[in-house]
């Protein structure tokens, strides 16, 4: 172990699965979700003829748990800010680049552990991967979706010292993110305002490509996905390389 | 050749002048002490002095290299005590050290060994796989202590580093950090308001008030200056005796300051 960047992940990794409370309470709101959706929707979706609502819920789900981990992991900074701890590697010789990859890292692997956990429940309720040869890219892109996310939690957090406002400033955001994006119901009924933020909302290309890479019919090309997420990955890369290196204390 | 060497350093938050025009310079070797009163600007000079905060205006070199360029070099060649906890409490002692010493990149087969003789020093070595969260105040700064000499610094800041803590652990603390400052020949800086800390320790004393250095000189020499007996004497008379309202690390001024 001798980068910074490992270190920092190695220490988020450790830290989150130390604390076993954390890791069943996250589970709980992508559990709760999955139950009210499924039993709440499902029957209209299917009686609407638009197939198996599972096998359309379920990625869906998946990407929500990780973009909710993924941005709530912003938190775990705005401790470190409170308690201290960040002192102790703003002040070490090493680069703040490096510190924030290995953050978000860190917080990327436990998330798409989260989301590898909730796909699990999902074959246990019956989802079935229609095609295997798709599922690497499905990995791949939980894990890019957990960094993106990671990144953009972890950049607002670098602006904000307060512990209260930050959960609130997160569900703000992430809540509409999901509603929008066609992860739980799809985004066809909506009126055209609102179908305008389903195309500038990220996470729409996000469950997309998850969705696709999990066995749905793509919608449109998933290159489309890949450039988008791409471009977003390094604007919040380079975003969060700034605030890190004008961080003060 | 200065350990420490600081000029016409400023830092202003918005418009208020938290740090005003300071120069000074600590000698290798010595115990140099920043004595002020409560929101002084002593934690904000130690802040720009070890690269968390930049200063407004001046210059600071540590151990020669420059804070604005050479802030590699000057991180490994400095420790650094916080007044507030850094610790991750949710870590062993032991982790603690240990990541500490990855971040500072001390070489893997002498790691176990380094953290182990720290921890021995500071007397924590049977409670190494402990979580922090579990141990007192001044186990705390034990630890912190052992954490911030680990990779073997050429100079020791150390910000109101008794603050809080019970007497056996103060005497403790001291004792060590002469100690080292003897045998290891490592340069200290510390802030305190405490009057007998600065007395029995300092070699070299600056009182701060208002972000402006009121004086600096040994102890007698202070004392000889304001024609007064005690420090404690010739403190109040440069700085007042109105009683401050903010303390140093009081929130509001707190959050004021990081924006």
């Amino acid at each position: 172990m001798n980068s910074a960047l490992i270190v920092m992940w190695h220490r988020q990794i450790k830290s989150y699965f130390r604390n076993r409370q954390r890791l069943a309470v996250t589970l709980v709101q992508p559990l709760l979700f999955l139950i009210a959706f499924r039993f709440g929707i499902g029957g209209m979706y299917e009686q609407s003829g638009r197939g198996n609502y599972i096998q359309f819920l379920i990625p869906g789900i998946v990407g929500m748990t990780i973009l909710m981990s993924s941005t709530m992991s912003g938190m775990a900074l705005i401790w470190d800010k409170q308690f201290g701890f960040l002192k102790e590697t703003l002040v070490a010789p090493v680069s703040r680049t490096s510190l924030l990859f290995g953050r978000c890292l860190g917080g990327a692997t436990t998330s798409f552990v989260q989301g590898l956990i909730v796909l699990f429940l999902g074959f246990s309720m019956g989802f079935r991967i229609t095609n295997w040869g798709l599922f690497p890219l499905a990995l791949i892109v939980m894990l890019t979706i957990a960094l993106l996310f990671n990144l953009l939690g972890t950049s607002i957090a670098a602006k904000f010292d307060d512990m209260h406002t930050f959960p609130t400033i997160m569900n703000f955001i992430v809540m509409p993110m999901i509603f929008i994006s066609g992860a739980l119901f799809p985004t066809d009924g909506f009126p055209t305002v609102i179908k305008f933020l389903v195309k500038i909302n990220p996470f729409t290309y996000c469950n997309h490509l998850l969705k696709y890479s999990m066995g749905s019919a793509a919608s449109h090309s998933i290159l489309l996905d890949i450039v988008v997420i791409a471009i977003i990955v390094s604007i919040l890369g380079s975003l969060g390389t700034y605030f890190f290196n004008k961080m003060e204390t | 050749m200065a350990a420490i060497d600081v000029k016409n350093l400023t830092k202003k938050f918005d418009k208020f002048v938290a740090v005003d025009n300071i120069s000074f310079q600590v000698e290798n070797g010595s115990i140099f002490a920043f004595l002020g009163p409560n929101g002084a600007g002593k934690s904000t000079v130690i802040k720009m002095m070890t690269t968390i905060l930049y200063p407004t205006d001046g210059s600071i070199f540590i151990n020669n290299y420059d804070i604005h360029n050479e802030k590699s070099e000057v991180r490994k060649s400095i420790g650094v005590i916080f007044q507030d906890h850094t610790l991750d409490d949710e870590l062993t002692a032991y982790e603690n050290l240990y990541y500490h010493s990855a971040l500072y990149k001390i070489p893997e087969n002498i790691r176990r060994e380094k953290i182990d003789d720290m921890l021995s020093y500071v007397g924590l070595l049977d409670r190494k796989n402990d979580l922090v969260k579990n141990f007192s105040g001044g186990m705390k700064r034990r630890i912190e202590i052992a954490r911030g000499l680990l990779h073997s610094p050429k100079i020791l800041f150390l910000d109101e580093p008794t603050l809080g803590l019970d007497v056996q652990t103060r005497a403790f603390l001291w004792d060590y950090i002469k100690k080292i400052n003897k045998e290891d020949k490592i340069t200290i800086f510390f802030t305190t308001h405490n009057m007998e800390e600065v007395e029995n320790i300092a070699t070299k004393i600056a009182i701060i008030d208002k972000g402006r250095i009121l004086i600096q000189g040994s102890s007698n020499e202070i004392k000889k200056a304001t024609k007064t007996k005690t420090l404690e004497n010739a403190f109040l008379i440069l700085t007042g005796y109105g009683i401050r309202e903010e303390s140093a690390d009081s929130g509001p001024m707190k959050r004021r300051f990081r924006r």
